[in-house]
């Protein structure tokens, strides 16, 4: 390669090692991501609205990506956040966790560290007490590669 | 070869350097931008001097600046927070090893030392320093496991074995907040010269050398990850890469083979070489032991 | 690390009716089962699979944890608490080990 690498050469350097990154990684099918949804919900629309995902938008690195799920609810016995299922839909299967909250939680917040293949979408979806469903996605942006030794 | 870059202008070697990055596929974009500090490191009422003032005619120009300033707010927070920080579950357990008996001697550490926050306050900061005995200078992992085969007559402990991961941490945290202070004269001289003619000596298939990273181009992108200044304050660092806590001389050999080179092993002359010379040109930053890196 | 050690984090004392905060981390290294060995081979996963936070016997807090949660998992979530008592967290790992730890709080 000559001294002189011009910013397109660079580009397509770039992009074809950050092709190779991921290959060979192969992310969950979209009837799986499907399937644990409707599992969760047993097949009842969600609804949008209500969660707020937390999470950055540039992950440092996809091996310990921090997460918050907070939902918009009351928290009292007859009004409650029951579940959360958090989905990964760019990760060779896409469970990440499901928390499960109780009116003595006080609030249907909870944070973790997620593991993620790629650049990929978060999907939560919220069981209420009362039977209705909530959903909501983010993107996450996870730069493979780099150096980091 | 030695190669010196006193500026950031376009040098020949830097143009190398980029060239190759790019046969690696790496890119260089962005810039440093964090001239005035937005966040403070402080961790439980200490407050981390991650920015001081380089002695004049420092390679690295006017200011040393920690590795935890060129990570993202997340990242950043998991070192603020004791609790959050994973590399204290490894600490915790050699709190444990430190009052535990071990070996034919029956003795544990604190047998000798005692309360390790009074006697191994400040030790870290001087890593690593000369053992007269042994006419060269050691690094905690070398001061622990000749504590544990000539005194304790104990098994030593491998480098980057979680016991000897988690007492280096440990024993590191009682100089947290002290300035790194290693002993750069007398006999000590010879090891920080020979050092940093490692830290400028290109190596591997990239030809590159520690500070065509880490002096030319910190604060700027090398795709995904942004580079530091390569100080080495934090060690041993949990980083999230490795979803556990590693030794400097882990992330030595990393850079090596990044660089396509092959690594030398962890605790060789060279190693050992090269972090006594980190450790001059951190010289002032506080330890940061254990800290949380990408 | 060999052995799966918890860490948790919950104020000794409260007052009724706030909201505490509670954070928990436990060494493990979550084999996630995705991986292979340097002969190729498929490295088996082992997780921890199961979390649970009781408050004086009642559940309060459950987590079912997948192997896409990171190593040394990490959870932090509210808890109101109206009474004294003492909080038992549960890890339950794939080789049927059960983690345990006990923490009281006072509340006035």
């Amino acid at each position: 390669m000559s001294h002189h690498v011009t910013r397109r050469t660079a580009m397509a350097l770039g992009g074809a090692a950050l092709v190779a990154g991921v290959a060979g990684i192969t992310p969950a099918h979209a009837s799986e991501i499907d399937e644990r949804i409707s599992e969760f919900t047993g097949g009842a629309e969600a609804q949008s609205g209500r969660i707020s995902i937390d999470a950055p938008e540039i992950a440092e690195n996809g091996n310990t990506v921090p997460i918050g799920i907070t939902v918009d609810s009351p928290m009292t016995d007859d009004d409650f956040v029951e579940a959360v299922i958090v989905l990964a839909a760019g990760n060779p299967r896409p469970g990440v966790a499901t928390f499960h909250f109780s009116p003595a939680s006080g609030e249907a917040a909870a944070k973790t560290r997620m593991r993620l293949a790629k650049t990929q979408d978060i999907v939560a979806v919220a069981r209420m007490s009362d039977g209705s469903f909530y959903r909501e996605n983010r993107t996450v942006k996870v730069t493979i590669g780099g150096c980091g030794g | 070869m030695r190669t010196r870059r006193t500026g950031k202008g376009g040098t020949r070697a830097g143009i190398v350097v980029a060239a190759a990055m790019c046969s690696m596929g790496v890119l260089l974009v962005g810039s440093y931008v964090s001239a005035e500090q937005v966040n403070r490191l402080t961790i439980e009422d200490l407050t981390i001097e991650t920015r001081v003032a380089a002695p004049e005619g420092h390679p690295l120009g006017s200011e040393l600046i920690s590795g935890w300033e060129f990570r993202t707010p997340e990242t950043q927070v998991l070192q603020q927070d004791d609790f959050q920080n994973p590399a204290f579950l490894w600490v915790e357990q050699a709190e444990e090893a430190w009052e535990t008996e071990e070996g034919a001697a029956g003795k544990s550490c604190a047998s000798c030392h005692g309360d390790a926050s009074e006697s191994m306050a400040g030790v870290r900061a001087q890593m690593p320093k000369w053992n007269a005995a042994a006419g060269r200078p050691m690094t905690m992992e070398q001061h622990i496991n000749a504590c544990r085969t000539d005194r304790m007559e104990a098994e030593a402990w491998k480098w980057e074995s979680d016991a000897m991961l988690g007492m280096t941490a440990y024993l590191g945290l009682q100089s947290r907040g002290l300035p790194v202070a290693v002993q750069t004269d007398g006999p000590m001289a010879d090891w920080i010269a020979r050092g940093k003619e490692l830290y400028y000596s290109r190596v591997g298939q990239l030809d590159m050398a520690c500070a065509n990273c880490h002096e030319g181009y910190y604060g700027q992108y090398i795709r995904a990850d942004r580079l530091s200044q390569g100080h080495t304050n934090g060690f041993p660092t949990y980083r999230l890469k490795w979803q556990k806590l590693g030794s400097l001389h882990r992330r030595f050999s990393g850079c090596m083979k990044q660089v396509r080179a092959v690594p030398y092993k962890r605790g060789s002359e060279e190693f050992v070489a090269l972090e006594a010379y980190l450790a001059s040109r951190g010289g002032g930053l506080s330890v940061e032991t254990p800290a949380v890196r990408q | 690390m060999a052995k799966s050690k918890p860490r948790v984090k919950v104020p000794k004392k409260a007052a009724k009716g706030d909201l505490i905060t509670i954070k928990t981390l436990i060494s493990h290294k979550m084999e996630s089962g995705q991986r292979k060995d340097k002969e190729g081979n498929p490295i088996p996963r082992s997780i921890i699979n199961k979390f649970t936070c009781d408050f004086n016997g009642q559940v309060v807090f459950a987590c079912d944890i997948e192997p896409a949660i990171s190593a040394n998992p990490f959870f932090e979530f509210s808890v109101r608490v109206e009474e004294s008592g003492t909080f038992k967290f549960t890890w339950v790992d794939d080789d049927g080990s059960v983690y345990e730890k006990t923490a009281d709080i006072a509340v006035q």
